[in-house]
């Protein structure tokens, strides 16, 4: 499909995964303008960390489209989507445990992506300065040195979504960022998510609606795979259908 | 770089990120230093030709060691076949030794004069296409390291690609051994059969059979295998060696960090591959034979364990580890043959279940801070990268 749509920079369009017969997402539409952060609820099971991994190439689609700024990305391989400009950041952190702080930065560093070029590649202060300026936003100066293992939680949710920033993708999804979280340290995620999402466009999954209530520009309600709403926060809330299978209570 | 107060360059080795720093670190260093005393000193001047033989055998072992320092150690892949790229080494150097022996007037004997004697007693009468390029010695070298990196590459190409790995991937890299083991038996006119080829008497008329033949080749092993280690060491410090240990920690991540994962899994694959390729090359020049219980199974997981012992994240220790193993299996199976096997088993169970970092692991909590201690380390000063 050609770029149709010049206020959308991903269109996701009849979108269909089924695994044996079951329809996890079910031919779902939805468009993401750029600079919107777009914040995805439903209940549990309602397919939307499946979304993202269909968006991402981590599972592949039965049928539909996906595209991002003109590519389809369902015909292409993970690492060509990282390239197009989409970033992930999964639900548990995952970050490299044996590896400190710098080194997670360093690899997730936009050059030397080939084997030879890996294998080229070097530290020069360009890479310092990049990766000093990253751990600033991410609140992990000074932890450059420490290996990854010993962050706590929170820490290493920033640390994921620093590798993520550091490519500086176009377009970024992340899977409940905040999910077990302290208290303080949701709110400098907060104040962390306020600040990258600015120039970018973003879909995050959470639950937390006063989190959502903070930032999202759009929500998009999912039930069994569907649609169910879209809008604003307080458009959505006020629906009928989201109340009685997400948020009635 | 601009000149920097103390107070801001105190702030800066406070945050001090770590820089590349040396191409070895100080514990490092001492180790590589004591292997080469003990390589190219020690081992010469105690041992007579036929025990310093012996040792030059055992360091062949050491390559396919240091190559699974890389594919296992660091990238998480267990390769339980690397006696097919060892054996695939030394095959290909073997057929040229062997072609050289095979002279017309040393085969005269024979009903079809020139051909390696293995064929001639198989009722063969042609030498085979693909044995006609092995006349050539630089032919022979290259194909030594191109013939099982191709093949690394493509059995690495068929289940990279298509994600297999962990235990499944050890398991068929075991069925190639096994299979590659029972062709080489069974095509006996073509490959020597299960005696291997033997009898291999000179490279380019210099006799390897001498005792200076084996001294030199004793050198030219030991040096090999310290390029080999300072190939490994480079891939390990560059970039590539930490995506390696990234991967083996969280693949996905690195996946979705725009990284071909199985391109670095096929790459690191085909160089251990090489480095096995080289210590059989070094093992047919040295011993004189090449045969397929070099290729199969047993011999693979012994390699395995050598790796293990000296420690699978470090190319020293995995050096050590095989020179330990080997000089005592020859003294214990000496003493105890039958007992030997059991010995073996007992001491990679114990190196899995007690020290999974093997002897350099032990070195480096036990040993190493000690030296630390008695020898405190200079602080050097941060300096800024140019």
């Amino acid at each position: 499909m050609s770029y149709e749509n010049p206020n959308a920079v991903l269109m996701v369009e009849d979108l269909t995964v089924s695994f044996d017969g079951f329809k996890a997402v079910d031919g779902l539409n939805f468009y993401v303008a750029p600079n919107e952060c777009r914040v995805i609820i439903g209940p549990n099971g309602a397919g939307k960390t499946t979304v993202l991994d269909l968006i991402c190439g981590r599972t592949k689609a039965t049928g539909g489209s996906v595209n991002f700024k003109g590519h389809e990305l369902l015909k292409m391989r993970e690492d060509q989507i990282v390239h197009a400009g989409v970033g992930r950041k999964f639900q548990n952190p995952s970050v490299y445990e044996d590896l400190t702080v710098f080194e997670n930065l360093e690899i997730s560093y936009p050059k030397g992506y080939s084997v030879f070029g890996a294998l080229a590649f070097r530290r020069d202060q360009q890479v310092h300065d990049r990766i000093e300026e990253i751990a600033e936003i991410i609140f992990l100066k000074d932890a450059l040195g420490e290996k990854a293992a010993f962050l706590s939680h929170g820490q290493k949710q920033w640390l994921e979504i620093g590798m993520l920033l550091i490519q500086d993708p176009e377009l970024l999804m992340l899977d409940e960022p905040v999910a077990g979280m302290s208290v303080a340290e949701r709110v400098k995620t907060a104040e962390l998510l306020n600040r990258i999402i600015a120039d970018r466009s973003v879909i995050v999954i959470e639950h937390d609606m006063k989190f959502v209530e903070d930032i999202a520009t759009r929500v998009t309600v999912l039930h069994q795979g569907k649609l169910l709403a879209e809008g604003s926060m307080a458009h959505v809330q006020a629906d009928p259908k989201v109340i009685e299978v997400y948020l009635g209570h | 770089m601009t000149m920097t107060s103390p107070a801001t360059s105190a702030a800066l080795t406070k945050a001090a990120p770590p820089r590349q720093g040396a191409f070895l670190d100080r514990t490092e260093t001492m180790g590589a230093i004591a292997l080469a005393v003990l390589i190219f000193v020690i081992l010469p001047l105690a041992l007579d030709p036929f025990r310093l033989n012996l040792f030059g055998k055992y360091l062949t072992y050491a390559f396919v060691a240091v190559g699974l320092v890389l594919c296992w150690g660091a990238g998480g892949i267990l390769s339980l076949g690397q006696g097919v790229f060892f054996g695939l080494g030394g095959y290909a150097l073997a057929m040229f030794l062997k072609l050289e022996a095979s002279s017309p007037e040393n085969t005269a004997i024979q009903s079809t004069p020139g051909i390696p004697d293995f064929m001639d007693w198989n009722q063969i009468t042609e030498l085979p296409f693909w044995w006609q390029p092995f006349h050539s010695l630089t032919f022979s070298i290259l194909a030594v390291i191109a013939v099982p990196a191709f093949f690394a590459f493509v059995i690495g190409t068929a289940m990279f690609r298509r994600r297999v790995g962990g235990v499944y991937f050890s398991i068929i890299t075991q069925a190639i051994a096994a299979i590659l083991t029972i062709l080489i038996i069974g095509q006996q006119g073509f490959t020597g059969g299960v005696n291997g080829i033997t009898d291999l008497r000179t490279m380019k008329g210099w006799d390897i059979r001498s005792d200076e033949a084996k001294t030199i080749l004793y050198f030219v092993n030991g040096g090999l295998l310290f390029a080999c280690l300072a190939l490994a060491q480079f891939v390990r410090r560059s970039k590539l060696g930490r995506i390696l240990i990234a991967m083996r920690d969280r693949e996905d991540r690195v996946r979705f960090s725009g990284y071909d994962v199985a391109s670095f899994k096929i790459f690191v694959f085909c160089l251990g591959a090489a480095f096995a390729a080289i210590g059989g090359a070094m093992f047919t020049v040295q011993v004189g034979f090449m045969s397929p219980s070099f290729v199969g199974i047993v011999p693979s997981i012994e390699m395995v364990i050598f790796c293990a012992v000296g420690g699978r994240n470090s190319i020293l220790g995995a050096v050590w580890g095989t020179l330990l193993v080997n000089w005592a299996k020859t003294l214990f199976s000496e003493a105890f043959p039958e007992l030997w096997q059991l010995g073996l088993g007992a001491l990679f169970i114990a190196v899995v279940l007690i020290f999974p970092d093997g002897l350099a692991g032990l070195w480096k909590t036990h040993v190493n801070p000690r030296i630390e201690r008695l020898f405190p380390r200079r602080t050097t000063p941060t300096v800024p990268a140019e």
